[in-house]
């Protein structure tokens, strides 16, 4: 399922899922095929963005299509965050690094994993879909991160 | 085109000031470069005021505090490089003949601890990636990896820093540290630790631009401007630029390219460069961009005394924003405050002998990254 992500989807009765979604726009989906972060592809360039913008930041050309890419990819970069960054509301200490998914596409994400010592330049990460805080309404909000990939 | 030149410049120190308004900042530092280029009222035709926090019509306070309003007054943000994209509209103006003569001041007050930005949407607040530091720590830990930059390397950048700012009355910090002190200090986001980051603070800075040469004449010889190359600007991969950018020059080697090309000079025509030295990871990055040192050269260039006073090109000899601390609005004309005594002969001790040309250098958030290069 695509996540429900404004507050009237949210909200409506019928909405299968009690938790919500990070943002008011589609970030990821999680269904039967697991998570995958929802990027733009365009048409005339070929490259790919996220979030997913109907215009390409590299091109300027309309029509950027929706894409699912992941869940798998490599760790370039990473760090610890040790103390909460203005409106983080998640826990702390977290990871934070630069995925490079495969397709094409690298993102600046948190990390599951805290202690760097644990993490290494190319490890095989895989994204997941997870709680990451209470919001307000007292419902889980879900986020995505990278995990070590499970051998 | 006019040649553009620096009439008068002034200060107002870096630090922390709960007292003192933003606004008195500002003025501080305006009347200073005011009675230093000796004019008042009637003498500029327009302002320009940089700043990121400062909020509605900050130069215009300033100005009506010291019953200076009456001409057009642009506030102008371009994230670190605030005052350095206020002090290209304002040399621009004057280059193109539309003004003799104008006043560009740069200002800030800033919270303690890592800086709110509207930069991150709320979802991304939310997700933890409003983590300025750590974008700062996976460039730092990008150049180790791609190059021969130790640990230690980061930390003798700080060391250097410091030294240099003991010497700069305007510093916040003035206080020499050591190898092990800088090493031991606290962890802020592996690799970096607490006295390899540079502070937000508080502080102003002010120039006034002239088509007429002063009798101690320093010539605005380039400014120069750029932005990331399209799709990296505020892109996922690439919110402060330096992360994935293999493939694209980067704003500052875009910058110094166009700066170079304008002013007719090269990294070794240089006498002293002030750069952005957010952490000591981004002082040799800088320096690899602005090509004071080959590229992935810049541990080498450290462990070699590169940016020493008393080298062939000394480097922040102001003490940087380590020292300085980082006033957004206010830094890089802070920069070309700093460079205009040095090329004066005005710097006292921390004076670098001869200095006949010199660059600043500041890049920030949205990826602007602003080159000025003076000569007299």
């Amino acid at each position: 399922m695509t996540f429900a992500l404004s507050t009237e989807r949210r909200t409506h009765a019928s909405d299968p899922d009690p938790r919500r979604s990070l943002g008011s726009a589609p970030l990821f989906v999680c269904d039967a095929d697991g998570p995958r972060l929802l990027a733009g592809a365009c048409g005339a360039c070929g490259k790919l963005h996220f979030p997913a913008s109907p215009v390409c930041p590299y091109c300027a050309a309309d029509g950027a299509r929706e894409t699912r890419v992941g869940p798998a990819g490599r760790l370039e970069l990473y760090t610890t965050v040790l103390r909460a960054p203005p409106g983080y509301r998640g826990p702390v200490p977290y990871g934070f690094g630069v995925v490079a998914l495969d397709g094409g596409l690298s993102v600046v994400a948190r990390l599951t994993e805290a202690d760097s010592s644990r993490l290494r330049p190319g490890l095989p990460v895989e994204l997941v879909v997870e709680p990451l805080f209470t919001g307000d309404d007292g419902r889980p909000v879900l986020s995505y991160a990278f995990r070590p990939a499970v051998a | 085109m006019t040649p553009v030149y620096l009439a008068g410049v002034g200060l107002h120190p870096f630090g922390r000031f709960p007292d003192r308004s933003v606004t008195a900042l500002g003025a501080e530092a305006v009347r200073a470069a005011l009675a230093d280029a000796g004019i008042g009222r009637g003498g500029f035709q327009a302002a320009f005021c940089g700043t990121v926090y400062g909020g509605v019509a900050a130069g215009h306070k300033v100005l009506t505090a010291l019953g200076l309003s009456g001409v057009p007054i642009v506030n102008v943000e371009a994230g670190c490089a605030s005052g350095g994209a206020a002090l290209i509209l304002g040399a621009t103006a004057v280059a193109s003949g539309r003004a003799d003569a104008v006043l560009v001041f740069g200002l800030e007050k800033m919270p303690r601890g890592i800086i709110r930005s509207s930069f991150f949407e709320p979802w991304r607040e939310e997700a933890g990636l409003a983590a300025t530091p750590a974008y700062f720590a996976l460039r730092a830990q990008r150049l180790m990896l791609e190059s021969d930059v130790t640990l230690e390397d980061l930390a003798r950048v700080s060391v250097k820093n410091h030294r240099h700012g003991v010497a700069n009355p305007h510093a916040m910090y003035r206080q020499a540290v050591s190898l092990d002190e800088v090493l031991g200090s606290a962890v802020v986001c592996e690799p970096l630790r607490l006295l390899m980051l540079c502070a937000p603070n508080e502080g102003a800075a002010a120039v006034v631009l002239s088509a007429r040469p002063a009798s101690r004449a320093v010539r605005v010889a380039a400014a120069v401007l750029r932005s990331h190359l399209s799709g990296s600007v505020l892109g996922e991969h690439t919110p402060l630029g330096g992360l994935t950018d293999a493939d694209v020059p980067t704003p500052t080697e875009l910058a110094a390219r166009a700066a170079y090309d304008e002013a007719g000079v090269g990294p070794r025509d240089l006498d002293l460069v002030e750069l952005q030295d957010t952490d000591s990871g981004r002082e040799i990055l800088s320096a690899e961009e602005l090509g004071l040192c080959p590229r992935r050269g810049g541990g080498r260039w450290v462990r070699d005394g590169g940016g020493e006073m008393g080298s062939r090109l000394p480097v922040n000899a102001s003490g940087g924003l380590l020292a300085k601390g980082e006033p957004l609005g206010a830094s890089a004309l802070a920069q070309v405050v700093e460079l205009t005594w040095q090329l004066r002969g005005e710097a006292g001790p921390r004076q670098v002998p001869r200095a006949r040309a010199a660059l600043a250098h500041t890049v920030g958030r949205g990826a602007n990254a602003c080159v000025v290069i003076l000569a007299r």
